[in-house]
């Protein structure tokens, strides 16, 4: 096509600017709209490709045998009876793959197929290489291991008591080896502030454990070319950590590992680490020379877990009689089943993340994670701070019930502002008394709440979260994140980053970013992501990331490039550069416009090939505290949520109906609203089915002691369109100087007053607290019986 | 709804295998099948239609939802020799014009349950009768989603029934 030709095509078919130079430059802005996702007609078709829907030339079906007992050394394996089947390519056992791996450096004790010993029901054994998924299946029960069974610990509490035949051998003699990661904090003197409080409420918390359950099992496909390289499409949410981790223990230079992410249909935390399956298909694709595929059962989502830790946890808080916080003193016990994944992390997490966005006197926290015979435990939406949140918000709403304060004037009381935290992480945007403002004011509360029927309850709840992590899992100095754009004369625009688009919309956050900079639309741009052979590094999608550091990285890329296309505008037409814009597929100088196409020829002429990256690091200097584990849980920017949850509660049946969760966020500039009010509802969702639905849960006892209690998803009870509530979102937009726009997270926030807002509507709607999730009917109707029985013998007195 | 068992005795066996026809997205096509083959497995592997999906393969998500003689039902739980003379429609077969609002609202994140929850929206636009009589929430509740907390997905069926395919994005 001619370029005029093509140039006449994009005039006709680009938006009418209008008078355009007239209107404000927001009007002329992509961002801040309902945009539609830019992967919505792909997946609403069913033509997204997601890791299952690959089928590649001769590829064979991988399954993996499992252990039957929640602790037992492995004595022998014999796989010749599999091997023996027609159709059976491969048979491989942790022999294989002696070298041990973890998501954290620190803590690599797991490997990618069991060595010496299992220490969950669940863990992978071996894995088969086979024709079809019925050989495969087969020849799994062809494998004949001969255990030696070793007593198993289920519950945390036997696991710190140091005894004979420890989960994990301990790093250091005299060490108790069930003991991942213990870590004490004080910051002041909270044994003084708390014996000058006026007043202090004490309570003691367990959260049960929830798990993620994305829609789409995990899934991998593994091939080795001839020329050496080992490609590995995944679901994963950490393309980049687990092409590092493949390489070593498959003892491969990391440049000749390609990870692929397909989309990912779900992952919530449940996809950030290297899981067995990844390991297996590469080892079997290597030895057979031919693509392997292996997909989860729904069942080995259950087991392979990584879910939220159950936690034990305890608080004391101090305040003055107006309500200021004195002193919070915590001690968390962490259950973190077979490994140690992400604990190291968790454990500082549940005591880390606790204090903003109150301006809190002093603080303590002791946490111990361990190790138990079950489904290890990892990071899910929230990573280590739903718990301890639950624990605490209810904590203020006991002290707020003691001072006769309402709940959320308390916390107005309590708002910290900009600055420190008193653990010293910086804050530089905090949106949280608006967010407490618009909760208020949309749930009628100055009305309602205390004053509603018998039965029925508001509750309150704030939350605060990190916009990514200020540091990688591994140390280094590069980037965190990194983009790379090209332009061409077309006007297309192909933005490669390395974030992994798990639903959440990276894609389309960066694809308009694209457009806000470059001015096309958003037909014109093509996102590549998460490939290791394509796209810069990236780290992942966790711990809320993508937005703030990939946006940064992709907006970085796009403005080197958008000062050339409008220097080139600029002198083509006379006009200065400052004057020219780039939007809605338009190039405007003074009275002037082009297509878009025709700038990007002007600069394309001028400069040459048009290409550009782009990268983001966080901030080092005055972020966080220099103490041990200062830097754990500091992040470039911080998001605050407020909730407030409506219940009724059936007093004959103990039923909780959650009927309405009013959601204030603060994401700094929301850059698609649509997209930030998905995160905020899904979010809302799955702390409200953690609160009142979901239980992940094992046996006890002989012979069943570790078999998951509802390995499906209806047992487990994931909500269905009916169970939910209704959920109403109201974005609130304090911008933080660090993120692109000033936009910081949405994902995961929103997740964390959900629980304590409900414990706490409970208790508004039948006068009972209930320290212990889920709130199950029958654990809700015991707690009513109790208060009954206690409130009996005044009744009978008076 | 419960699939009729077939006997699989009236059908032509060839070996190990069934000889079907069906009407599959508008075409009369012919399939060879094993006696224990899933409609999902033929659907994906075997004709590469990989739009639907597998979530559980135990009939709990729904992500596989395909038509069978107009009605929603869970192709992993569906052998597809069962299928023989009957009609079958998957998310491949539907008119783009009806997806608009699905694409218009928060219906969709990860995707996964997305053409599970088309094809079960498609029936209920098909059968607005079913309204006089249940909401769509309970209509819809066959169909799991592990993203949106379910009001993106109600509101999205909301404005396909009142046929605004504007929506609320641009």
């Amino acid at each position: 096509m001619h370029p005029e030709e093509l140039l006449r095509k994009q005039a006709e078919t680009a938006p009418d600017p209008g008078a355009a130079e007239a209107l404000a430059p927001h009007d002329l802005s992509r961002l801040g709209r309902r945009s539609r996702r830019v992967d919505g007609h792909r997946k609403s078709t069913g033509s997204e490709i997601y890791t299952d829907d690959i089928v590649l030339p001769g590829m064979l079906h991988g399954k993996i045998l499992r252990s039957p007992h929640p602790h037992a050394r492995i004595v022998a394996i014999d796989t010749s009876d599999a091997e023996a089947i027609p159709g059976v390519q491969s048979v491989i056992t942790g022999r294989d793959m002696p070298l041990a791996y973890g998501i954290i450096p620190w803590t690599r004790d797991e490997h990618a197929l069991a060595f010496d010993k299992v220490r969950f029901v669940g863990d992978a054994v071996a894995a088969v290489a086979a024709v079809d998924e019925d050989t495969a299946n087969e020849a799994l029960t062809r494998i004949r291991v001969e255990y030696e069974i070793l007593p198993p610990l289920f519950e945390p509490e036997e696991a710190l008591e140091a005894s004979g035949n420890p989960i994990h051998e301990a790093k250091k003699e005299g060490r108790n080896g069930n003991i991942t990661k213990h870590v004490h904090l004080e910051f002041g003197d909270v044994d003084e502030a708390m014996a000058g409080s006026d007043v202090t409420v004490e309570g003691e918390y367990y959260f049960h454990g929830t798990t993620h359950t994305p829609i789409e099992p995990h899934c991998a496909v593994a091939r080795r070319n001839v020329n050496g390289l080992l490609e590995v499409w995944s679901s994963t949410q950490v393309p980049h950590y687990l092409q590092r981790e493949l390489a070593r223990v498959l003892d491969l230079d990391v440049a000749e590992v390609r990870v692929v992410q397909p989309a990912v249909g779900g992952a919530f935390g449940g996809k950030s680490e290297p899981f067995d399956l990844e390991f297996a298909v590469a080892l079997l694709a290597m030895r057979t020379g031919r693509p392997v595929k292996i997909l989860y059962t729904r069942e080995e989502l259950f087991y392979s877990h990584r879910g939220r830790h159950p936690m034990d946890m305890s608080y004391r808080v101090g305040a003055t009689a107006d309500g200021r916080i004195r002193a919070v003193d915590g001690k968390l016990l962490l259950d973190g089943g077979a490994y140690a994944s992400f604990g190291l992390v968790t454990a500082y997490y549940s005591g880390q993340l606790l204090m903003a966005p109150y301006d809190v006197e002093t603080y303590r926290f002791d946490a111990t994670r361990v190790y138990t015979n079950k489904p290890p435990c990892g990071p899910k939406r929230g990573h280590g701070s739903v718990q301890p949140r639950f624990g605490f918000e209810v904590s203020l709403d006991k002290l707020a019930e003691k001072l006769g304060i309402d709940p959320i004037e308390l916390r107005r009381r309590n708002f910290m502002g900009l600055g420190r935290t008193v653990n010293e992480f910086r804050v530089q945007s905090n949106g949280f008394m608006e967010c407490l403002d618009k909760v208020e004011h949309a749930s009628d509360w100055k009305n309602r709440y205390g004053r509603l029927p018998r039965g029925h309850g508001l509750g309150v709840a704030g939350s605060c979260y990190i916009s990514g992590t200020n540091y990688p899992i591994y140390p280094n100095d590069m980037p965190q994140a990194s983009a790379q754009v090209q332009i061409e004369r077309s006007g297309r625009v192909t933005v490669l980053h390395g974030a992994s688009e798990i639903g959440q919309g990276s894609d389309s956050t960066m694809a308009y970013i694209a457009c806000e900079e470059l001015g096309v639309p958003v037909e014109y741009v093509r996102v590549v992501s998460a490939d290791t052979d394509l796209t810069p590094v990236d780290l992942g999608a966790y711990s809320s990331r993508e937005t703030l550091m990939v946006g940064n990285a992709v907006m970085m890329a796009c403005r080197e490039l958008g000062t050339k296309v409008r220097a080139s505008v600029a002198t083509a037409t006379g006009v200065g550069a400052e004057q020219v814009r780039l939007a809605n597929g338009w190039a405007l100088a003074g009275g002037e416009r082009m297509p878009i196409a025709r700038a990007f020829m002007l600069a394309e002429a001028e400069h040459g090939t048009l290409g550009a990256v782009g990268h983001y690091n966080t901030p080092k200097e005055g972020v966080h505290g220099d103490y041990r584990g200062g830097t754990i849980g500091a992040s470039p920017a911080y998001s605050f949520t407020a909730h407030v949850a409506e219940v009724e509660v059936d007093e004959h049946t103990g039923f909780v109906n959650v009927r309405k969760i009013w959601v204030a966020h603060d994401c700094g500039r929301a850059l698609n609203p649509m997209l930030v009010e998905g995160q905020m509802e899904g979010s809302a969702y799955m702390g409200f089915a953690e609160a009142v639905m979901e239980h992940q849960r094992v046996k006890r006892g002989t012979p069943e002691g570790g078999l998951h209690d509802a390995p499906s998803l209806l047992d487990y009870r994931i909500p269905t369109s009916l169970d939910c509530p209704e959920f109403i979102p109201l974005i609130v937009e304090a911008n933080d100087p660090e993120g692109p726009y000033g936009a910081k997270e949405a994902g995961e926030g929103p997740l964390h007053p959900s629980l304590p807002a409900i414990a706490n509507a409970i208790f508004d709607a039948v006068g009972v607290r209930i320290d212990r999730l889920p709130f199950t009917p029958d654990r809700v109707w015991r707690a009513l019986q109790a208060a009954r029985a206690d409130a009996a013998p005044e009744s009978e007195s008076g | 709804m419960s699939v009729p068992h077939r006997s699989a005795g009236d059908l032509p066996v060839t070996g190990d295998t069934i000889a079907i026809r069906c009407l599959l997205n508008g075409v009369e096509t012919e399939l060879e099948v094993d006696p224990g083959e899933r409609l999902l497995d033929t659907l994906r592997y075997g004709l590469g239609l990989t739009g639907t999906k597998e979530g559980c393969a135990e009939g709990e998500c729904g992500a596989c939802t395909v038509l069978l003689d107009g009605l929603p039902v869970n192709s992993c739980l569906v052998l597809t020799f069962q299928v023989a003379d009957r009609r079958v429609e998957t998310v491949e077969s539907l008119d783009e014009a009806l997806l608009a609002p699905f694409l218009a609202g928060g219906a969709t994140q990860c995707g996964a349950c997305t053409p599970g929850v088309v094809m079960t929206a498609t029936w209920l636009l098909a059968n607005r009768d079913l309204l006089s009589s249940h909401r769509i929430r309970e209509l819809m509740a066959g169909n799991l989603c592990r993203c949106t907390g379910y009001d993106g997905i109600v509101q999205s069926i909301e404005r396909a029934l009142g046929a605004d395919e504007r929506g609320d994005t641009e």
